[in-house]
């Protein structure tokens, strides 16, 4: 290992043997069971937001097992093998994006699908994962902490994918993928400097972006976000609809299938981007804090196997997935309860849609494969 | 040494690195929470009041309308609750995909229903369909439409249709009054609406009801004096008689002379007020009570009667009718033949109009305007009901011998049916004139005195001849009944004098004549078959009719042993049980 020196000590037991679960399945039970429980919290308020359909919550259950059985596929790599394979699936994916962008099928005004007849995907979904995986893998490959130009070198390789998403446009992944990437730069031990350097190259950066980069309708929510009631029919609407039923949700909620504010179709998008506030009215103060419990499980339970993690490659990968995971919550509760500017995301595990979900678990598999597998590098 | 020194730093900026990452984050989870905080607790009140505002709305319920009934409470006009079809079209042209089975529910073009839609897509609010039939109104809530809805109406249903149309009227589809007793009494019938509150999605639907505010108070029901079997039995009888002279058009009243309570009020031609599509104002008018006519010789019972309470005639006293015409001023009178010299009663049951025009000439004009005045000619009858005639009684300083001898037999006044009918209570009362109602009373109206006792008796048993063999109705005659009437045969007025060839034939008769029950008056307009005598038209309609309401309302038969009678009756053949029962066949259009 060239950059052994700079790895931690082994931490944790290593006396302590791996349960069958994570000797055989390669899962981590802990994670597993929260995963589990918010997917289930999830169908429960898809059931009352999704009219009562039960076709889309059956969708939603055979994406789930899906999902479940990528993650499973994904947990049986040992992490050097997905380390190998790090750079081709971020050339891939890229080539895809620049794809897109020339023949992507447009849906809802925005270019993001490639329609292999068969079934269509969204090339950005992969990136959400090859982009925290290549920084990483770039960081495995040099000496930490990271001088100038790998810094330099790492941004570019964020800046790249993130670029090309926001142009089809789809703002709020390419922060996502923007963020995770950055997360492995934090984590790889950049100086404080840069960070401070890059905190005031942001506002020009931001100058710029606002005048270029951002089209009309994504500078309108976030002037609404300054003033819900600047434009009530239109962008501030959804805004309005979303406080009002998360705030007459009061501590105790309304009760399943209650809500008036999504059961009678005021609340736009209510089994996507918009499902926390169906939750919240119907589930109330109590029921958030239920579900923010389970997600911070999911959370710390990540960042603890980032800290067990035994080589560079493998701890900033989970540190990123986990904070990622983090910011994927907090952007879409900070969207809906009028903190953030509208800007697309779902609600991880819980908002309908199959691409979303099937992305998360991977990105979960990884986290249990770093886990399961780190016995054999020990032993 | 110094590697060893930079691992520790560098595992402590590691260390540090993860602590800062955590307290970012808490800090992040503890602004979330805050935030829901903020919301659910702090602003709860304010924000459940902003749903409220979206979702739950205030409505009217509408209320029930009273129903109009007969006397015996079987419905002239019910209202049934049934829904009306509104649409958002902003709303619903958004869902499209909807328009297609939404026009086949509603049984209409889908191509229309798109091009109303696209017409008004800057409306909210359009009504599709008022008042469907039930299972449109299912089949439309079962698809759910985005943007359309169901609102609960009354529909105003009239079970017997044209037989009574006139008189019950019809309301519009805001349900207020428009003709007839539904614009008479619109106040009464007219209920109070409710109000509840309900809870509305987006598309305006009412979904759920919250709370009722105010329950709705349903209009009074209105009772009518009309007997609806008299009624059926009438209309069935004058629209055959209509058909059978190819009459343009024809009239009949029964009343209760006793209470003044109209029994029947029936024209032809007639309309169904159930169905609003094949309206022609000739079928709505009340002709009993809007039209008014010339009463012709059904006057002159009166005439005779004014003459008798002067007591300068008797029943007896005699006049001299030859040669069967007269010279009055520059006109002159005709008789259908030379009666010559005839009794008073015979003047009456020849219907003599030479006889007729002495008498007249007898008495001062100003006393024989007075009485006619007093029997109700010019004078509303009181029942309020919309487009009622007065008719017109002359009222000069100066009378031309020709105007006294004319109005004597009933030319130069004019009259409604009912006017005429009601003039002859006076003479099944004893000589008081029983003012009519339509509207269920308590109280019986004062009467008024018309006659003497003396004379309405007299002129009843006058009239009685007229239906005997010789006078001019004998087919008014009804079996085991006296029957007092008088005929009238009118030439109609037309621009300037009467035509040759067009008549109202009319009858007007008391029964039974040794105490009387019942007035009433046939009136056939124009009849164009051959037969135009009030005697040959009217009065065979009178007959029918009273035999099956003396057989109905159980009046007792007059005296048997009376040998009078029993000829009378001889030549008439008892009605069957089955022609009456048949009657209640006659029914309205019983559309939904």
């Amino acid at each position: 290992m060239k950059t052994g020196s700079f790895h931690r000590p082994l931490q944790g037991n290593p006396i302590r043997r791996l349960s069958l679960i994570e000797s055989k399945l390669h899962l981590d039970p802990y994670m597993f069971t929260a995963i589990t429980i918010v997917s289930f919290m999830g169908l429960v308020i898809l059931y009352s937001a999704g009219k009562h359909s039960p076709s889309i919550v059956t969708r939603q259950i055979l994406s789930l097992l899906f999902a479940y059985f990528v993650m499973l596929v994904v947990a049986q790599f040992p992490i050097s093998s997905l380390k190998r394979w790090t750079p081709w699936i971020f050339l891939t994916g890229t080539a895809l994006l620049i794809c897109v962008l020339l023949f992507g099928r447009i849906s809802n005004g925005a270019q993001r699908w490639i329609d292999l007849k068969l079934f269509r995907f969204q090339p950005s979904e992969i990136m959400k994962i090859a982009v925290p995986m290549m920084v990483s893998w770039f960081f495995s490959r040099i000496k930490l902490p990271p001088g100038f130009l790998s810094v330099i070198t790492s941004i570019i390789i964020i800046i790249i994918p993130t670029i090309l998403i926001a142009k089809q446009p789809d703002l709020g992944t390419s922060l996502l993928i923007a963020s995770s990437g950055f997360f492995v730069i934090y984590f790889a031990g950049i100086s404080w400097l840069y960070i401070l350097a890059g905190a005031l190259l942001s506002l020009p950066a931001g100058y710029i972006m606002w005048n270029f980069i951002m089209h009309d309708y994504q500078k309108r929510r976030v002037l609404t976000l300054i003033d819900p009631h600047l434009d009530p029919h239109n962008a501030g609407y959804h805004i309005n609809q979303s406080e009002i039923a998360i705030g007459s949700g009061g501590i105790f909620g309304k009760g399943w299938l209650n809500g008036t504010q999504s059961q009678l179709d005021f609340l736009p998008e209510r089994s996507t981007d918009f499902i926390f506030s169906a939750f919240s009215e119907e589930f109330g103060f109590v029921g958030i804090v239920l579900l923010l419990i389970f997600y911070y499980f999911i959370i710390v339970r990540g960042l603890y196997i980032a800290t067990q993690a035994q080589d560079t490659y493998s701890r900033l990968l989970a540190g990123s997935i986990a904070l990622t995971f983090f910011v994927y919550i907090f952007v879409n509760i900070g969207m809906v309860s009028g903190l953030l500017p509208v800007v697309g995301l779902p609600l991880p595990l819980i908002s309908r849609g199959g691409t979303s979900i099937v992305t998360i678990m991977a990105t979960f598999g990884i986290l249990m494969s770093i886990h399961t597998h780190r016995r054999l590098y020990s032993s | 040494m110094a590697k060893k020194t930079e691992k520790v730093t560098v595992a402590a900026t590691y260390t540090w690195r993860r602590i800062l990452v955590v307290v970012f984050f808490f800090c992040l989870v503890v602004g979330l929470s805050a935030r829901a905080v903020q919301l659910q607790i702090i602003s709860r009140d304010f924000l459940k009041g902003q749903g409220d505002v979206r979702h739950i709305r205030t409505v009217e319920v509408p209320a029930n309308r009273g129903m109009i009934t007969d006397r015996d409470g079987n419905p002239f006009a019910i209202s049934t609750p049934v829904y009306s079809v509104w649409v958002d079209p902003v709303v619903l042209l958004e869902n499209s995909e909807f328009i297609a089975p939404l026009a086949k529910a509603l049984n209409i073009a889908a191509l229309s229903l798109r091009k109303k839609l696209d017409q008004k897509s800057d409306k909210r609010f359009l009504y599709l369909q008022r008042k469907v039939r039930p299972e449109i109104s299912q089949a439309i809530k079962n698809l759910d439409v985005p943007g359309v809805g169901l609102e609960r109406e009354y529909k105003r249903f009239y079970p017997d249709g044209e037989v009574i149309g006139q008189i019950t009227g019809f309301t519009g589809v805001d349900s207020r009054g428009q003709e007839g007793l539904e614009l008479v009494f619109d106040e009464w019938l007219t209920g109070k609406p409710g109000k509840k509150k309900v809870l509305k999605d987006l598309y305006g639907r009412s979904v759920e009801n919250v709370e009722n505010i105010k329950s709705p108070q349903s209009g009074n029901d209105l009772v009518l004096t009309i007997d609806r079997r008299i009624q059926f039995l009438a209309y069935r009888e004058l629209k055959k008689a209509v058909v059978k002279h190819k009459a343009r058009a024809g009239t009949a009243v029964v009343i209760d002379c006793k209470r003044g309570e109209i029994l029947a009020m029936v024209n032809q031609p007639s309309f169904n007020p159930n169905n609003r599509s094949g309206f022609k104002t000739a079928g709505i008018r009340n002709r009993a009570i809007a039209d008014r006519f010339e009463p012709g010789s059904t006057v002159k019972p009166i005439t005779i009667a004014a003459a008798l309470d002067l007591e300068i005639i008797n029943p007896h006293t005699v006049f001299e009718t030859s040669p069967g015409y007269m010279m009055v001023g520059s006109k002159t009178l005709k008789d259908t033949r030379n009666y010559g010299k005839i009794d008073v009663t015979t003047i009456l049951q020849k219907s003599s109009n030479i006889g007729t025009a002495k008498i007249a000439l007898s008495m001062e004009p100003d006393y024989f305007l007075s009485v006619m005045s007093k029997a109700g000619f010019g004078q509303e009858s009181g029942l309020s009901l919309p487009g009622e005639t007065s008719g017109y009684l002359g009222n000069k300083s100066r009378w031309s011998d020709i105007e006294r001898v004319t109005m004597a037999f009933g030319y130069g006044v004019s009259a409604s049916v009912l006017q005429l009918a009601q003039a002859y209570t006076a003479f099944a009362n004893e000589g008081v004139m029983q003012p009519v109602s339509l509207v269920k009373e308590n109280e019986k109206r004062q009467g008024k005195k018309v006659f003497t006792k003396k004379t309405a008796k007299q002129v009843l048993e006058m009239m009685e001849k007229v239906v005997a063999k010789g006078g001019t109705a004998p087919l008014a005659a009804i079996t085991n009944y006296r029957v007092a009437g008088k005929t009238g045969t009118s030439k109609k007025s037309i621009a300037g004098g009467y035509a040759d060839d067009r008549y109202a034939a009319l009858f007007a008769g008391i029964v039974p004549a040794s105490d009387p029950r019942f007035v009433m008056v046939v009136v056939i307009d124009e009849p164009s078959a051959g037969e135009f005598y009030g005697g040959k038209v009217a009065a065979p309609v009178f007959s029918s009719v009273m035999t099956g309401v003396l057989r109905l309302l159980n009046v007792p038969p007059d005296d048997w042993h009376n040998k009078n009678n029993r000829e009378i009756g001889s030549g008439r053949k008892i009605e069957s049980d089955r022609e009456i029962e048949s009657s209640t066949k006659v029914e309205g259009n019983r559309e939904v």
